[in-house]
């Protein structure tokens, strides 16, 4: 198979497949988890303004008084290359492309040197939090296969798009073909891994803030 | 510098200045160092003095001749043209003015005269299928006729997409079985200058290489001269800019058109293609087809006919999503089921509760 | 019958719902939880970390729930829950997990890990691996009436004694009374001032209120086992002797988790709204104070501080009002560092104090609690639970701080003017 069927390969019959997995795992594992249910509190509820499910969605992603000091990798790490992922992602021109011509939308891309600097500002986070699950004691203790698994098929889009860019490693077909079927292999996994708390996070912090608000108390 | 050759091209109006300008530029733009361009100078003037004019065969398969068209239809024809000065053309098919059983003859005499010494072009794809039956010439199939010229040959350049790649004959569902020449030959040097067709520059640059130094230039992995296939046409564009700022011609007369924006949307295919056009240009360097307005078909890569469409762009999926829909019903029914598994195992739980009382906290 | 791992597992299997799939599907072992939790952060052992306090409960929710949990069992490539998991698990759910409530608050996904552990205690009550201690409190509420196994005569008598010290008529079993109120056995035994001083208040406030004979433990051990169906008989004895008397509102006393078990819990746990309202003392008397039922005079003048008992707080809701009546009698209020909604437990909460072989751990724990009192240097330290109030003179003896630890009910009572009870005595007698 030469370069440029691989390409052809990865942007057409494995594209398809992907997204086929990621949409049926995703609508399977949304129902499995939310089906279940929760019974209705019968208690008298204290209303409080600013308690409530809706609340905690947002306000969750503000630290707690006093925490940042105690784990300011998790914190600072953790949204560095949250926020850095969602920059490469969303606002680099060619990404925009493909979520327009599978879904119409479109919104203005940032400059590409910007989303380079942005990509390797986030590998190198990614790469802070990794060392950091190995020596924090915590961490590691909870660690599982998983842990290390899904941070590899995360960390690997955005290092095979920035090699791609900067023409590094491999010929650009190659390597913007390797970038594509990592963002694919991304696609499978997630749904079946802790990557699919970029999900359920939603509904947790709104379980989380509805229980707590129903006492009046503002999390 | 005397001789024949510089007196034949001052007749044609070119002066002796001229033609080192020519070879200087010829060396520059192979990457070579500055004396090359002299050495091939003096090369090619001393090939076209004696008796020692290399012998070239070209061998056209499964061609529409667009490569010969291409390597004759320069703009100052004498120089490019010139370079058969320098070769002894002894076989080519559109050039030569013998036909029939002549030709036959001269190109057997050819190869046994200079056995082991001449160099092979080919240009179209070789068609294997039915035994090479799609395309013969004097009732020989290509297939047969390059086995049989390739051992003789010092070196093959393979011209064309269809000679390097398989080309267009070489398309889903490849009827004619159409191959590349690499795929038949293993055991000689072949260069691979593809392109549909390859810019002109390029084959002569190839040619006064082997002429002046007799050996091929330095080739990538798919066998492309790297000083013309080094780069992709993206990293040379002169519209990048624009690709850097996201400025995108959606439709090819919008605004965005008309103000030369990057055709990255309309499918262009610059970022994965190389060649030499966006330096070195077509038409000596009058433009090329993401200048005129046409994002680029990557005709120098193997399959670029069947790479996803020449107006989908590089990032859309190169076929339509087919599976998503059923997909998302699979897995919503996938989750229904498990619901209901899910229920039934509570409610059998529920139904199974034995009430704790304070005997119950101790196990048995 | 008796306690089994089916038994448990089958609990596990009725109370895992969306929110807990839902929990355990967004974890992504960021150990944030552990830097809230003191247990983690006094003794550095990441086994007390909260979300690994659940990893059975995971795996039955993995193995009961999930379509590839159940393939994988199926196909035995999942590792069953045993009963000596769940016994070793013991530590993990009771000794080191007071139910505070802090991990709920920091968790960057939503996870209410403290709601998890409280459902995982009903697994593991079921099959028999709840603690000796709590058992035995357990044991002693259903059978006898209350944890510290206190009877109605000795209520009667501190009732008694209490009529003869402050000269106020302590009302048992009064139908129609506005307010029902109800003690946890601390305060019976150790802390007989909050009786008085409820008198006193409620005297000044104008307001009807009762004792009840068939009512008057507060304390839930069923709870803090974590046991529904244990809880909902404690439970039961005050609805109905609420219903009985036809009270507006029961106050639950200075205790955290008994307010928990009565006002969150209690009208799940019977299944019916409740048709009277339920408080907290504190909240109580947060609302005299606003309403100006609540005069008092002078004020304590040593530097005072305030606990604030997660049970009452960060998971009751009632947190402004005590800093509003530690003002009203305060002249040198200051909060400690983390006050509030995120203070940090005092280590015996849940029935932790229950635990007898959980006690080394708690001491390590209340090391927190020591810096947070390091930075304010508090000549007393004010709280509103009666079990924060023994942990925290049991740790404050181990460290050797001398901090007195009062009640904020009993330091307001004691300022409202003695006129209010003089004409009883006038009266009274």
């Amino acid at each position: 198979m030469t370069e440029m069927q691989f390409l052809t390969w990865v942007r057409g019959p494995g594209l398809d497949i992907a997204v086929a997995l990621f949409l049926l795992g995703v609508l399977w594992r949304l129902i499995e988890i939310y089906s279940l249910g929760r019974k209705a509190d019968l208690s008298a509820p204290r209303h409080t303004p600013g308690a409530s499910g809706w609340h905690t969605v947002f306000r969750r992603s503000v630290p707690p008084p006093g925490m940042v000091k105690r784990s300011p990798v998790s914190y600072i790490g953790g949204y560095t290359f949250h926020i850095g992922l969602a920059i490469v992602v969303f606002f680099f021109a060619p990404h925009i492309k493909l979520v327009e011509s599978v879904t119409g939308l479109s919104w203005p891309g940032l400059p590409s040197q910007f989303v380079d600097f942005v990509a390797v500002v986030t590998m190198a986070a990614m790469v802070v939090v990794l060392v950091d699950r190995i020596n924090k004691p915590v961490k590691r203790y909870l660690s599982t296969f998983e842990d290390w698994f899904t941070w590899t098929v995360t960390f690997l889009p955005v290092l095979t798009g920035w090699l791609a860019v900067q023409h590094l490693l491999l010929p650009y077909t190659t390597m913007l073909a390797l970038h594509i079927l990592s963002v694919e292999i991304l696609l499978v996994v997630l749904p079946f891994t802790k990557l699919f708390h970029a999900f359920t996070v939603f509904g947790s912090r709104w379980y989380n803030g509805r229980v707590n608000g129903h006492k009046g108390v503002a999390v | 510098m005397q001789g024949p050759l510089i007196d034949s091209l001052v007749r044609q109006g070119i002066t002796r200045r001229t033609f080192l300008k020519y070879c200087a530029t010829l060396a520059s733009m192979m990457a070579l160092p500055p004396t090359a361009g002299r050495a091939m100078a003096e090369a090619m003037a001393a090939a076209a003095t004696g008796g020692q004019r290399p012998s070239v065969i070209w061998l056209p398969f499964q061609e529409c001749t667009g490569c010969t068209e291409s390597i004759t239809r320069s703009h100052s024809p004498t120089l490019e043209g010139m370079i058969f000065d320098m070769v002894s053309l002894d076989y080519q098919e559109t050039l030569m003015a013998a036909a029939g059983h002549q030709a036959e003859e001269a190109l057997h005499n050819a190869m046994k005269a200079n056995a082991g010494k001449y160099l092979l072009i080919i240009d179209g794809s070789v068609a294997t299928g039915q035994g090479g039956a799609y395309s013969c010439i004097a009732g020989r199939s290509n297939l047969d006729l390059l086995k049989e010229a390739a051992p003789g040959a010092a070196a093959i350049i393979a011209l064309g997409s269809c000679a390097a790649y398989g080309g267009l004959p070489n398309a889903k569902p490849n009827p004619t079985g159409a191959v590349a020449v690499t795929d038949i030959i293993k055991d000689k040097p072949v260069v691979n200058i593809p392109g549909c067709p390859p810019i002109p520059v390029v084959i002569t640059g190839v040619l006064a290489h082997f002429l002046t130094f007799g050996s091929l230039p330095e080739l990538d992995k798919l066998g492309r001269p790297k000083a013309f296939y080094g780069d992709t046409i993206h990293d040379r564009c002169y519209r990048r800019p624009f690709y850097d700022q996201g400025k995108f011609a959606k439709t090819f007369d919008d605004e965005g058109a008309r103000k030369g924006w990057c055709l990255f949307e309309l499918g262009c295919k610059g970022p994965v293609t190389y060649n030499a056009c966006a330096t070195v240009k077509w038409n000596d360097s009058t433009s090329w087809p993401v200048e005129s307005g046409h994002g680029c078909l990557g005709c120098s890569e193997p399959h670029f006919w069947d790479a996803g469409g020449f107006y989908k762009a590089l990032s859309m999926p190169a076929d339509p999503l087919k599976m998503a829909g059923v997909a998302t019903v699979a897995g919503a029914a996938a989750g229904v089921a498990v619901s209901f598994a899910n229920r039934a195992k509570k409610a059998t739980a529920k139904a199974g509760h034995e009430t704790t009382t304070l005997a119950d906290l101790e196990k048995e | 019958m008796s306690a089994s791992l089916d038994k448990g597992v089958r609990v596990l299997k009725e109370v895992i719902d969306a929110p807990i799939a839902s929990y355990f599907n967004s974890c992504v072992h960021c150990g944030l939880c552990a830097e809230a939790c003191l247990f983690y952060t006094e003794t550095g052992d990441p086994k007390y970390t909260p979300i690994h306090k659940l990893e059975p409960l995971r795996r039955i929710y993995e193995q009961e729930y999930t379509l590839l949990g159940r393939v994988k069992k199926r196909l035995g490539l999942s590792k069953p829950v045993t009963d000596a998991e769940l016994a070793e698990w013991q530590e993990l759910v009771y000794n080191s997990c007071t139910l505070c409530g802090r991990c709920s608050v920091v968790c960057p996904v939503g996870n209410d890990i403290v709601y998890m552990v409280r459902k995982f205690r009903e697994g593991m009550s079921a099959s028999g691996n709840a603690p000796e201690g709590i058992k035995g409190a357990a044991q002693r509420t259903i059978t006898i009436g209350s944890p510290m196994g206190v009877k109605l005569p000795a209520v009667k008598a501190q009732m008694k004694h209490v009529e003869d010290d402050t000269g106020i008529p302590i009302p048992l079993d009064a139908e129609g009374a506005e307010y029902m109120v109800m003690l946890s056995s601390m305060e019976i035994i150790n802390f007989p001032e909050y009786l008085g001083a409820i008198a006193k208040i409620m005297k000044q406030a104008g307001k009807t209120w009762t004792l009840c004979s068939t009512a008057f433990e507060a304390t839930n051990a069923g709870m803090q086992i974590g046991n529904s169906d244990l809880a909902r008989v404690i439970v039961s004895r005050i609805v109905d002797g609420a219903e009985r008397l036809k009270v507006k509102t029961v106050i639950s006393p200075e205790c955290g988790h008994a307010y928990t078990a009565l006002r969150w819990e209690g009208a799940n746990l019977v299944g019916r709204p409740f048709t009277f309202e339920v408080k907290h003392i504190i909240e109580v008397l947060g609302e005299f104070q606003a309403q100006g039922l609540l005069k008092t005079e002078g004020k304590e003048t040593d530097r005072l501080t305030f606990h604030d008992p997660c049970q009452l707080a960060r998971r009751g809701g009632v947190i402004h009002q005590q800093r509003s009546l530690m003002n009203q009698v305060a002249a040198n209020f200051v909060e400690m560092p983390d006050a509030g909604f995120m203070n940090w437990c005092c280590g015996g909460g849940g029935g932790a104090s229950a635990i007898e072989e959980g006690e080394e751990l708690r001491l390590e724990a209340f090391k927190k609690k020591k810096s947070q009192l390091d930075a304010v240097k508090p000549d007393r330290l004010v709280t509103a639970c009666a079990n924060c109030r023994i942990v925290l003179e049991e740790g404050l003896e181990h460290y050797q701080m001398d901090i007195p630890v009062v009640g904020l009910t009993e330091m307001l009572a004691e300022h409202i003017p003695d006129t209010a009870t003089k004409s009883a005595e006038q009266q009274g007698a």
